[in-house]
């Protein structure tokens, strides 16, 4: 009798603690996780599950199937081949503002008033971006009056600052700081060594960027151009500012959508946006994935 | 590399960065020449003198900033001891929070509006029993849900800018030192490392700060008469104050980011910006 009783004693002054502190240790992060539920996961299941579900609440795959429907399925070729468009220039140029203000040999206020300056421009999106370039080629604008005052009137030659390539203009003004900010440190990873290694093998300045410091810098490249992909395919204040919900994007669809239902389904409208965030994790993985190549190569 | 290599290069860097700074800062002069001309035949801020002192804007404005301060305080007490606690006691969670907080990146902010219209327009029920009342029934609670939002647009800089930091400093050595000397954990959490991490917390503060400030899609889908929607109906039927006001958008930005690149001492990555 006494043994079983220390026996239980013991047991129990070394498992309640325990499980005492595992409780404790979990608790501490249930704020996050339950804010994160409430304002994060539930949200987006709940669009994720009435996506799959006809407007009786049975389960249907029609919606899905009708984003290739129109206007939906104009819409997504629109906003895909906008952020392409501006990935693809926007990695390029921003590519190269990456490379003059780090390895151009320039001095070093190019660079500090350049990373400063992308910055505030990466951040700088949405209505104050849009009226910029409102105030600037618009149609009353200050360029486009210049160029009215010499005889030529932009907008008679085929420039629309409220069309596809207006908006790509200015999108343009957050996806170059963009790039320019994430390439800069892969840039200074380039180790001075690979240089001087292949420069005594007798390689050319050309030679080595295509041998060896591109293929480096590739994987960083492409992974950056898929985040500035995801970045213009997500915006819509700028979007909507700059053309008032003219331009077929699929943001603006579904603002249109929350307004007031102009799909006549909500389920679609749903639908819509899974199809968006669905789009958006293929980018982070496919950014995830390529970063993590460049960090094999540096540091 | 030889000297005229060197050269070469400067030359065709010097002209990439000419036309960078030419497009960038064209819309920003030609605004700010736009925005002064608003009386005929000469250059005066009447432009900015009329938006300020519209009732509307400033009322519009002192909300935003008020938005901006809930969120960095709602933003700070979620990631602070979340994060801290996860490095002290729960490491194996922390791919789990990093993912969570990375989320809104993969979320379109039209996207979580969306999902918050639809979810919290009527009572949130678990088996039958409402837990959650229709948030967005009221004006008081629909700033809840808008504070929320914008807690949850600045996660990713918020939560990345307090991991490095904690990163950067011994957080077992630090919270030990103080429980042997009979701090309890608010002590520890307050004067021990929230000090330490005032680099971090200033910096995700600003760039929460700058997203909030003028943030147009939350806002305008909840009703909520901010900053961002103001200038958005301002454009459809003035000129010269919208441009006034980009302005000073660009300026107010200009200074976060200034103030942040001055505590991170240059740090690119920690000021970029997605949308």
């Amino acid at each position: 009798m006494a043994q079983t009783a220390v026996v239980t004693k013991s047991g129990a002054a070394f498992t309640l603690p325990r499980v005492r502190t595992i409780f404790i240790t979990w608790l501490g992060v249930i704020p996050f996780f339950a804010f994160a539920f409430l304002f994060l996961l539930l949200p987006s299941s709940s669009l994720f599950i009435e996506s799959f579900q006809d407007t009786q609440g049975n389960f249907t795959l029609a919606n899905i199937v009708g984003l290739f429907d129109e206007p939906i399925r104009s819409g997504y070729i629109a906003s895909i081949e906008i952020s392409a468009f501006t990935a693809l220039v926007g990695g390029i140029f921003g590519f190269l503002l990456a490379y003059a203000v780090t390895l151009g040999g320039l001095p070093k206020w190019v660079r500090s008033s350049y990373v400063t300056f992308s910055g505030v421009a990466s951040n700088f999106a949405g209505v104050p971006l849009a009226f910029a370039f409102v105030a600037v080629l618009g149609r009353t604008g200050a360029i486009t009056a210049l160029f009215k005052n010499v005889g030529i009137n932009l907008y008679d030659i085929g420039f629309n600052l409220y069309d596809f390539w207006g908006l790509s203009l200015v999108y343009l003004f957050f996806q170059f700081p963009l790039m320019l900010l994430i390439m800069i440190p892969s840039l200074e990873g380039l180790k001075p060594e690979w240089r001087e290694a292949a420069a005594n093998l007798g390689a050319t300045q050309f030679e080595y960027w295509r041998r060896v410091a591109f293929p480096i810098l590739l994987p960083s490249l492409l992974g950056t151009m898929i985040l500035l992909f995801g970045n213009a395919f997500g915006a819509y204040a700028t979007a909507f500012a700059l053309t008032g919900g003219r331009l077929n994007l699929v943001t603006i669809q579904i603002g249109a959508q929350i307004r007031g239902d102009v799909l006549h389904n909500p389920n679609l409208g749903f639908a819509m946006a899974l199809g968006m965030v669905f789009i958006m994790f293929v980018c982070i993985i496919g950014y995830t994935l390529l970063q993590r190549q460049t960090e094999r190569w540096l540091r | 590399m030889n000297a005229r290599a060197a050269r070469n290069v400067s030359w065709f860097s010097w002209i990439v960065i000419v036309i960078g700074a030419i497009y960038f800062l064209a819309p920003l002069v030609g605004t700010f020449a736009y925005s002064l001309t608003a009386l005929r035949d000469q250059l005066s801020f009447a432009a900015y003198q009329r938006a300020f002192a519209d009732p509307k804007f400033v009322e519009s404005f002192v909300y935003s900033n008020l938005l901006a301060v809930a969120t960095i305080i709602a933003s700070v007490l979620l990631i602070v001891p979340t994060t801290y606690w996860v490095h002290l006691y729960l490491p194996k969670l922390r791919p789990v929070v990093e993912a969570i907080s990375l989320l809104p990146f993969v979320i379109p902010a039209i996207t979580l509006v969306f999902g918050y219209i639809r979810v919290y327009s009527r009572p949130v029920d678990v088996l039958g029993i409402d837990l959650i009342p229709p948030l967005l029934s009221t004006s008081a609670s629909t700033n809840i849900v808008l504070v929320a939002g914008y807690t949850v647009l600045s996660m990713p800089y918020m939560y990345r800018a307090v991991d490095n930091g904690l990163r950067a400093i011994d957080v077992r050595r630090l919270t030990e030192a103080a429980q042997s000397l009979g701090a309890g954990w608010g002590t520890i959490l307050f004067r021990v490392i929230l000090p330490n991490l005032r680099t971090a917390l200033l910096s995700g503060a600003l760039l929460t700060f700058a997203i909030v400030v003028g943030e147009l899609t939350l806002a305008t889908f909840l009703g909520i008469p901010a900053f961002g929607p103001y200038l958005q109906q301002l454009g459809q039927h003035k000129a010269y104050e919208p441009s006034a006001l980009t302005i000073v958008s660009f300026l107010l930005t200009w200074v976060a980011m200034v103030l942040i690149s001055f505590v991170t001492r240059g740090d690119t990555r920690s000021a970029a910006g997605t949308h």
